[in-house]
């Protein structure tokens, strides 16, 4: 017994210390750099600096004529938009996809299915945005977003719905409600756990994205936070400081989120990669 | 009967909305795509040419090699997660006490951009003075050139998405070694079962549903995978790691549309080829194992 308790004990120092080391020191290595001075950020070493430079964090933001500002309201527009899409066109999708058994459904069901392994068209994608003329255009990055995102947010909902007892839908009909009723005031209010957990896996994706708005979204007023990272990567090779405190400012956010849904985080990662 | 009923209760029209946006904007690219793949293309006109593009796109090295890299990245590293997330997952739900810090701290990377990751650790992977190199000078050995030698970098980047990315098969696993009947370890060790033998007869097959998702989801994401790569390397030393995804953006940024679309095409193709018999081959092993 108290062999097994100092093999506990070994492996809890043995666990933290190699955690951080692996995992904590890339964050302080970033951290560190964002507030060196230019020279002394340039050696790359994880020394605690010398001097404290908050005011690189100023700089950064007010950098090419305050690109970072937009990049922030842009992302922040984006990704509103998309989380508030997909979770209302998902719903319902899901609802009737868990609800109906029949051949029209199932086939559909298959198909958005199929998104979850195949990857997007991108040219083909750009050419049809340029002939409805809506290429460059928040509008079209949001839609492109939604659909890329459909596959994964119907099969979360659609396995959330099960666990809701379809007798509720019946009393409310025998209420007198219609369909569109029984879903918006019955079902709708019952699927905010899952909401809850897309609303910020959803959310993460969609800040977190660099690929799409590369292809779909150019142009220096339409940035996105991610896409100042790619663009100050050249323009900033000398300034290590200021590319740090941008990584770090727009890391934050998810900082935040992280210390506040930790847990439901988590459950969600593990909800949606565990086939329904 | 019960289908009748249910046509009635549930419209079809509350799938509109979805699959409106999701057939105009993924779908139907996908499928214009098959013709722009054989054709000459600048947006403008589009003129046939048969397969050239995919003649072309396997005759030239710098972008057939992007073939083998997709398939080194992606079965580097969802081998490598599957591995690793086991075991880290097995010392995550033993009795220590350290258990939710250590999780916290594996899972964060998760939440940081890839293009945030992939600056840090090119930083940290320079050269001369970059982090691991000050500590394998330290350790008296030679500066390693992570990224800048070409048999190596792509094997680099494979370590980063690695770190990125293996908290969320921590976490799957997790979630399956708990779901596990606790009654079969005890009737184990009363039978005189070893803890290894427990974990090599009781845990492996019962977390093989747990196994399958985080093979299929890590292989699908490595075989996508594009923004860590560019952030790291570019693609180079020359095209050292150009996989599908970054072909694809260099000859789109070359305006070689066609061709870029054949590359397209090509990963569609490798990850149909790979991903559809494969799960069907999990889920036959699964029904076995059960």
């Amino acid at each position: 017994m108290k062999k097994q308790k100092r093999l506990l004990l070994l492996g809890d120092i043995l666990g933290v210390a190699v955690t951080v080391i692996i995992f904590l020191i890339p964050f302080y290595f970033m951290f560190v750099q964002s507030i060196k001075s230019k020279a002394e950020a340039n050696r790359l070493s994880i020394s605690w600096p010398s001097e404290i430079h908050f005011e690189n964090y100023l700089e950064v933001f007010s950098h090419a004529n305050y690109q970072l500002v937009t990049a922030f309201k842009n992302s922040g527009i984006l990704t509103l938009f998309t989380v508030l899409g997909l979770l209302l066109t998902a719903a319902m999708a899901g609802y009737v996809i868990q609800r109906r058994h029949d051949k029209i459904v199932g086939g559909i069901q298959a198909v958005i299915m199929l998104g979850l392994m195949i990857p997007a068209a991108i040219l083909p994608t750009i050419h049809m945005l340029q002939s409805m003329h809506i290429y460059k255009t928040m509008f079209s990055m949001v839609m492109i977003e939604i659909a890329l995102q459909t596959p994964f947010a119907v099969m979360l909902y659609r396995g959330y719905m099960a666990s809701i007892p379809v007798e509720l839908e019946e009393a409310a009909r025998i209420d007198g409600c219609n369909r569109w009723q029984i879903f918006q005031k019955i079902i709708f209010p019952l699927l905010k756990p899952i909401q809850a957990t897309l609303i910020i896996l959803v959310g993460v994706q969609t800040f977190n994205d660099f690929t799409n708005p590369l292809y779909f979204l150019p142009g220096s007023e339409n940035t996105t936070v991610q896409l100042t990272l790619y663009n100050y990567k050249g323009q900033l090779a000398s300034s290590y400081n200021l590319l740090f405190a941008d990584i770090i400012a727009i890391t934050i956010p998810m900082l935040i989120l992280f210390l506040i849904f930790n847990k439901r985080i988590v459950d969600g990662m593990v909800a949606g990669s565990v086939k329904g | 009967m019960k289908t009748k009923k249910e046509q009635s209760l549930y419209p079809l029209w509350f799938l509109f909305p979805s699959l409106i946006i999701f057939g105009i904007f993924f779908l139907w690219p996908i499928i214009s795509s098959l013709y722009y793949s054989l054709t000459v293309w600048n947006f403008d006109t589009a003129k046939f040419c048969g397969l050239d593009n995919y003649k072309l796109f396997f005759s030239e090295k710098a972008m057939s090699s992007s073939v083998i890299h997709t398939l080194i990245y992606a079965f580097g590293t969802s081998g490598l997660k599957v591995i690793l997330a086991f075991f880290i997952a097995i010392f995550l739900t033993s009795k220590i006490k350290t258990k939710n810090f250590i999780r916290s701290a594996v899972f964060f990377p998760n939440l940081v951009s890839m293009m945030a990751v992939g600056l840090t650790f090119s930083y940290m992977m320079h050269p001369t003075k970059g982090l691991l190199n000050v500590v394998i000078q330290a350790l008296g050995g030679t500066p390693i050139d992570f990224l800048g030698n070409p048999s190596l970098a792509l094997f680099s980047i494979i370590m980063t998405d690695v770190w990125k990315g293996l908290s969320i098969s921590v976490v799957i696993y997790i979630a399956g070694i708990q779901s596990i009947d606790k009654t079969y370890y005890e009737a184990a060790s009363i039978d005189g079962a070893t803890g290894w033998q427990q974990l090599k007869h009781i845990t492996l097959p019962l977390v093989a549903p747990s196994q399958n998702s985080i093979i299929i989801l890590s292989l699908i994401g490595g075989l996508r995978s594009f923004d860590l790569i560019w952030s790291m390397t570019g693609g180079g030393p020359g095209f050292a790691t150009d996989v599908l995804a970054s072909v694809i953006y260099k000859q789109y940024a070359a305006g070689f549309y066609g061709l870029s679309t054949a590359g397209n095409v090509v990963m569609l193709i490798v990850i149909s080829a790979i991903a559809f018999p494969l799960q069907h081959f999990l889920n036959k092993r699964e029904e076995a194992i059960q």
